[in-house]
């Protein structure tokens, strides 16, 4: 059975014969990513919408095991799909009146965006296959995955988010600067993404509040003239 | 076409975020509701993430060292805590909106139409 699959889907052939299964599950996901992201912009109702594309970012999640970064899929399965898409369901729940959970796009706009969207996608693929330097693949499929899993990539990026790269040069190929070179990790960034975070939710909280009609001071004022901004 | 007879490799990464990509795009132009623009957004930022994790994968390249190495996958991190904080800000933008105009459709957003 697995050799019939095989030689129908000459990606998931192994160098042994047999299934290889770092192609089927790449493929599994990348079809599921891919068809639930086109369900995402075909559906007209919100709440379907924001369902497919929970299952869209699950899907990415998985891409993103296969591809050695497990702690990257590890986050977007916990912040994304965790996180924001809960704040998104919230929204669409707040705002599912009557009207609004199905509103119509013109047809015409349809087609054009379809159009501009259909010549951005040739471009973007042309340049995705046809790259000379990103084009060497793996030798053997099999064995990428399992030479990869003693090495768990949470510990690097936590070094580098502290501030200390012991990853090695990607250019140079050296495992560490031993010429005293100190290259600089993330930790800058880091701390600014965490104010940002901060500043951002506490914002966040002061624009979605509902505001209080029965004082009509000054306060009610400043309030609205804060939420238009 | 020679994708479908290769390996797993960054191409086919590429091709997967393009398609996210083109999809949030046009998510984002044709939604009139103002929660399907911010999914196109997500779907978009989704995409480029998923090319940041494919130029920065240790697995993809087999024997050759990846092109971003440990970069690629801080990138995609700070890039989804970044869409985390602006999912926040814009949710809460939109339901203001819903508050003092009781609709979520961007096209009556036209008060600064000249």
């Amino acid at each position: 059975m697995s050799s019939s699959v095989a030689s129908l889907l000459p990606v998931l052939a192994a160098a042994e014969g047999g299934l290889n299964w770092q192609g089927f599950l790449f493929l599994l996901f990348a079809v599921l990513a891919c068809s639930l992201a086109v369900a995402v912009v075909v559906a007209d109702n919100v709440v379907r919408m924001s369902f497919y594309l929970v299952l869209s970012l699950g899907s990415t999640a998985g891409l993103f095991f296969l591809a050695g970064a497990e702690f990257v899929g590890a986050m977007q399965l916990m912040i994304y799909v965790g996180g924001t898409l809960v704040l998104l369901v919230f929204g669409v729940m707040l705002t599912a009146q009557e009207p609004f959970v199905a509103i119509k796009t013109p047809v015409r706009d349809k087609l054009l965006a379809g159009l501009v969207g259909g010549a951005l996608l040739a471009v973007l693929l042309q340049a995705a296959v046809s790259g000379p330097a990103w084009s060497g693949s793996t030798a053997e499929g099999g064995n990428a995955v399992a030479s990869s899993s003693g090495q768990p990539s949470a510990t690097p990026l936590g070094m580098a988010l502290l501030g200390v790269r012991v990853d090695g040069d990607v250019a140079s190929g050296e495992q560490s600067p031993a010429d005293g070179q100190v290259r600089s990790g993330y930790l800058l960034p880091f701390e600014i993404v965490s104010v940002h975070l901060l500043v951002v939710l506490v914002g966040a909280a002061y624009l979605a509040r509902s505001k209080r009609r029965k004082s009509s001071g000054g306060q009610g004022g400043g309030a609205s003239t804060g939420g238009m901004r | 076409m020679n994708l479908l007879f290769d390996p797993v490799g960054v191409s086919h990464y590429l091709v997967v975020g393009a398609i996210l990509f083109t999809t949030g795009l046009v998510c984002m132009v044709v939604k009139r509701n103002a929660l399907g623009v911010l999914m196109g957004i997500e779907l978009v930022l989704n995409g480029a993430n998923v090319n940041f994790v494919a130029f920065g994968s240790p697995v993809l390249r087999g024997e050759q060292a990846s092109i971003l190495g440990l970069d690629g996958q801080l990138i995609a991190l700070f890039v989804i805590l970044l869409a985390a904080a602006e999912a926040a800000v814009a949710l809460a933008i939109t339901l203001n909106f819903y508050n003092n105009y009781s609709t979520v459709d961007v096209d009556r957003a036209d008060d600064l139409k000249g």
